[in-house]
């Protein structure tokens, strides 16, 4: 062993005072440097020159190596190549609709984080629909269909509702698809409060479907003057069957009385865009069975109805 | 004509040093380059010995250190070669003209990658320079281990044989 050990060290180079001086003082050298900039700026004129000096060199050799770099791209088979194309237009072709598309996509994002903050503020649970047909004009009814039926919970005398406000009522429904009562038909009637005075009355359409349509609102106290800006909200029924209460309808914008009638009529703007329907969500009881996913009321409202 | 020798050891880094960070990047695996500047580093050390290996080392580190891709603290590169060079050039064997076996070769460059990547990682460890966990930092150098392994074979012998060419007469000190 120590024979061995003897040969190793015979075969190692002997170190003369020089070269360990010489290491020392590089070591030296290289806890100053690295001192020095873990300090802070002191080696960034020597960075910057030796970027100077080398970006260039390193600029040229990367154009001396591309081609270098680029041989195993040389080697394609035409069905490779054809494949290739084939899977660029795919993607271009996806990606094209993608950015055609994306503006709707936002509106649809915003339309269900409207819903799901109407069902926090209504505390209900709401099954989300989109508006799929709209009943003509000729059938002077306004009623539109909604892709949501029985298999996700909703029934006939339920509460429609978008992030603007009431929309109408669930009239009748198959099994996928259901009709909704609009707000604006004739055969349309609320119960509705006011806003500042909680002054009661009924609601009306007036069998218009237009971007200015209106409502009437028949206050039961004949003497009593609505103010101009004040806001409906329905009184509800029993059950929430068909209206659940506390629903923004629309705001008052015009008060007219007429000595022919012990009450007086007044004009409301529905806050919903009817023209522009598309996502709804119907209110239903909480515990429903969907075969969708129900937007339910936030954590916090939760909170303040258990209060 | 020392001049010239020291200025063909510095271009001789230099290309090293461009092909790191340029060529290799193209092939690298899992973003791990050979160290091609180790490698002219453990070349020179076993043909030239610690003294001029060290200082090899040095320079080529600083170069790895200042050249633009790198941010790191200046000088961890330069001291992981130096002790590289050091410790490779005390491994030659001595006398003029000596070749190491291959084997010893492959070997010498496998130790110095080893040393010379876990040093510039221990160092980074101690300056918290980039925050790397301990798996990660063992799973780069085995990378670079066998990167420069498979490299060696290569590149070394034509450059230990430039190294010799260049070499001054040594005096013997035995």
């Amino acid at each position: 062993m120590a024979m061995r050990e003897k040969r190793w060290r015979d075969r190692l180079e002997p170190v003369d005072r020089s070269s360990r001086s010489t290491l020392v003082a590089l070591v030296l050298a290289c806890a100053t440097l690295i001192t020095l900039d873990h300090v802070g700026g002191a080696l960034d004129p020597a960075r910057r020159a030796v970027g100077e000096f080398v970006g260039p060199a390193e600029d040229a050799a990367n154009g001396v190596v591309a081609p270098f770099e680029a041989v195993p791209r040389w080697f394609h088979t035409r069905s490779s190549l054809e494949d290739r194309v084939t899977a660029l237009k795919a993607e271009n072709a996806l990606l094209r609709q993608q950015v055609a598309t994306t503006a709707l996509d936002r509106n649809r994002l915003a339309e269900y984080d409207g819903l799901a903050a109407t069902a926090s503020t209504v505390r209900h649970t709401l099954v989300p629909a989109h508006v799929i047909a709209h009943g003509p004009a000729q059938s002077f009814s306004q009623t539109v269909t909604i892709d949501a039926g029985t298999a996700a919970g909703v029934h006939a005398d339920l509460t429609v509702l978008n992030n603007d406000g009431l929309v109408g009522r669930v009239i009748s429904a198959t099994r996928s698809t259901a009709t909704v009562l609009l707000l604006l038909d004739r055969d349309s009637v609320v119960g509705g409060r006011l806003g500042s005075s909680m002054e009661v009355g009924f609601l009306q359409g007036r069998g218009q479907l237009s971007g200015d349509a209106t409502l009437d609102l028949k206050l039961l106290d004949g003497a009593f003057i609505a103010n101009k800006g004040d806001t409906a909200v329905t009184f509800g029924s029993e059950d929430g069957a068909p209206y659940i209460a506390g629903v923004p309808i629309g705001k008052v914008t015009a008060v007219y009385s007429s000595p022919r009638e012990t009450s007086r009529r007044v004009e409301i703007k529905p806050f919903v865009d009817f023209t522009a329907l598309d996502l709804v969500g119907v209110a239903v009881p909480s515990g429903t069975r969907s075969d969708r996913g129900l937007v339910k009321p936030g954590q916090s409202a939760a909170k303040e109805a258990g209060r | 004509m020392s001049l010239v020798r020291g200025f063909l050891a510095l271009l001789l880094l230099l290309v090293a040093v461009l092909l790191q960070v340029t060529f290799f990047p193209h092939v690298a695996w899992h973003g791990v380059v050979p160290d091609l500047a180790l490698l002219v580093v453990v070349a020179a050390g076993l043909t030239r010995g610690p003294q001029f290996a060290a200082v090899l080392g040095f320079t080529g580190g600083l170069l790895l250190d200042l050249a633009p891709p790198a941010d790191h603290y200046a000088g961890r590169w330069a001291l992981a070669l130096v002790v590289v060079g050091f410790v490779v050039g005390r491994i030659r064997p001595p006398g003029q003209g000596s070749r190491p076996e291959p084997v010893m070769v492959v070997a010498a460059a496998a130790a110095a990658s080893f040393l010379g990547t876990s040093l510039f990682a221990l160092s980074g460890l101690v300056l918290q320079d980039p925050v790397v966990s301990v798996p990660d930092m063992l799973q780069v150098i085995l990378v670079a281990l066998v990167w420069d392994v498979l490299l060696t074979p290569l590149l070394v012998p034509p450059m230990m044989l430039l190294f010799r060419r260049t070499e001054p007469a040594r005096v013997s000190l035995a």
